[in-house]
């Protein structure tokens, strides 16, 4: 199905070329603005701010080095994050619609726990529960913070993935149901080879929504202490002491999250409206 | 060419043997909520036959169909399909459907798969037959459904006559004893319901047994062994069509023939 004509359909919706360029202006201005500020502030000129910019940007993209960090893993925790939570959450999602009151009730109610906190003091409560080893047998295996920060952002990731699961299950009209049981295939089957297929495509919009809101928060893992790109910027900005460089970094780390999101977002608008069609 | 519909040295289990009715359906009662669909029930199907049920809309046809493959458990009574009793807490509701297909008024092929993929996956998955064999037997019902050029098409890219015939071939690939047909027509225009009908007509005359709800007077008057009319839930009246569709005597089933043909 993505043949030549789709990709150039993408190119032609999700890239237009006028909605970005006035994004990038934005942005162009909010920096600018705040450089503005700076050099009203102190003396130093912006080849001062522009020099800094450009010295830590390295470090905030990949790590100190040697080290796992920076930039590089916000990415990997949303990565990681979103493979555990999707898995998690079809379980869960696939529970809800359980022949057995109990595992339903159960996973509705871990659903609804999980969607209704607040992703910060889940995350603070994972990184208290969780032991820094974990004994598996003899072996000792280290869990490092990050890791820890990652299951923490992947509960209500897993809760609004079970909710997207149930509500595609459910927009399957019962008469494929009917069909498939007709043809004797067992309730596994059925879900598994005719209702879930079916389901992939209506999930896959909110899905990359879901992904890019979890990528969004990962600056939240700082706050536990995990050397990710907010951390970093904040120790860069302890080192450097300039109030004039607060606007500009913050103002950097802004654009790496809006490079790294804002194509997703338009591709995801790009599969909704594709698949809204095709129903 | 074989037939395609034998069911050939198939083992029947519960005593049951062709001489008798290969469904037998006694005193069926089944509500939905406070709605009382089916009041009483009472038919028999034999081997080969072609029965139609015909009556108003609400008055529980397809309900009954339902209950003849467990889709819908009954409340009373008792449908036994080839001597297996369906209202059996202890049914092997997939053997029960192994035998008998069931084809849709909204055709309901999965969307996913292509025409062939639709006709083989249950055969393949379900009964475990070897690839290569099912294949070949669903490309031979394509034939025989004349929709050959066809096999790698989606149903969305196929006509609703197309889509229905498809749906056709996909039940008698399980090699099924019987075949219920609801209201298979009644979403189709006028031109594709003929290539519908010509596909059944031709499975009746192979000899399978097909129980058709449906609303093509002329049709079932043609191909039916037997009519049963319900109303509100119980049969009013039934018979051979010759006799059926000329003296039927009671009120209801005038007054129906009278709005329809």
């Amino acid at each position: 199905m993505l043949g030549a004509e789709g990709e150039s359909g993408f190119t032609a919706t999700a890239f237009n070329r006028r909605s970005l360029g006035f994004v990038l202006a934005a942005f162009a201005l909010i920096l600018a603005a705040s450089e503005a500020v700076a050099q009203i502030r102190t003396t130093g000129g912006s080849e001062g701010i522009i020099e800094a910019l450009i010295k830590w940007t390295p470090l905030l993209l990949l790590g100190p080095p040697g080290e796992f960090g920076g930039f590089v893993l916000n990415i990997a925790v949303s990565f990681l994050a979103m493979a555990i939570g999707t898995a998690a959450g079809l379980v869960l999602g696939l529970g809800q619609i359980s022949l057995y009151a109990p595992v339903r009730k159960m996973s509705w109610a871990v659903t609804q726990f999980f969607r209704n906190s607040p992703w910060l003091v889940l995350l603070f409560f994972v990184m208290l529960l969780t032991p820094f080893h974990l004994r598996i047998g003899g072996v000792s295996i280290p869990l490092p913070d990050w890791l820890k920060a990652t299951f923490g952002l992947s509960l209500p990731i897993m809760a609004n993935m079970a909710e997207i699961v149930r509500g595609a299950v459910n927009s399957i009209p019962t008469s494929q149901w009917e069909s498939a049981e007709s043809l004797a295939f067992t309730r596994m089957q059925t879900l598994w080879r005719i209702i879930l297929p079916q389901c992939v495509k209506r999930m896959i919009p909110p899905w990359m929504n879901w992904y890019a809101i979890l990528t969004m928060a990962t600056p939240l893992i700082s706050i536990v202490g995990v050397n990710d790109a907010m951390t970093l910027t904040q120790d860069a900005l302890a080192a450097e002491q300039k109030t004039e460089l607060l606007m500009p970094m913050y103002g950097l780390l802004l654009v790496f999250f809006f490079i790294y999101c804002y194509p997703i977002a338009r591709w995801t608008i790009y599969l909704e409206r594709k698949y809204a069609v095709r129903i | 060419m074989p037939s395609l519909t034998a069911s050939a040295n198939k083992a029947h289990a519960h005593g049951w043997t062709p001489d008798q009715p290969i469904i037998s359906i006694r005193d069926v009662y089944k509500s939905f909520g406070k709605v009382e669909v089916l009041k009483g029930i009472t038919l028999d199907v034999r081997k080969g036959e072609v029965v139609c049920i015909i009556g108003p809309s609400g008055s529980g046809k397809s309900t009954l169909l339902r209950c003849i493959n467990a889709l819908v458990p009954i409340d009373r009574g008792s449908i036994k399909v080839e001597g297996q009793e369906v209202n059996d807490p202890a049914l092997d509701k997939l053997e029960l459907r192994k035998k008998v297909g069931m084809v849709f008024q909204s055709y309901n092929l999965f969307p996913h798969k292509t025409a062939l993929e639709n006709i083989m996956m249950a055969p393949v998955l379900v009964l475990k037959r070897p690839k290569d064999e099912v294949e070949a037997q669903a490309r031979r019902l394509l034939k025989k459904v004349r929709l050959e050029d066809k096999a790698d098409a989606y149903p969305g890219e196929l006509s609703g006559g197309q889509q229905q015939r498809v749906a056709i071939a996909r039940s008698l690939a399980m090699n099924p004893d019987v075949m219920l047909f609801d209201e298979v027509t009644a979403a189709l225009d006028p031109e594709t319901v003929k290539e519908v009908l010509v596909t059944i007509r031709e499975l009746a005359e192979e000899g399978m047994t097909c129980i058709l709800v449906t609303h093509e007077m002329g049709f079932a008057r043609e191909v039916g062994d037997h009519i049963y009319f319900t109303d509100r839930g119980v049969i009013v009246e039934h018979g051979p069509p010759a006799t059926f569709f000329k003296e039927a005597s009671d009120p209801r089933t005038r007054e129906f023939l009278s709005q329809i043909l």
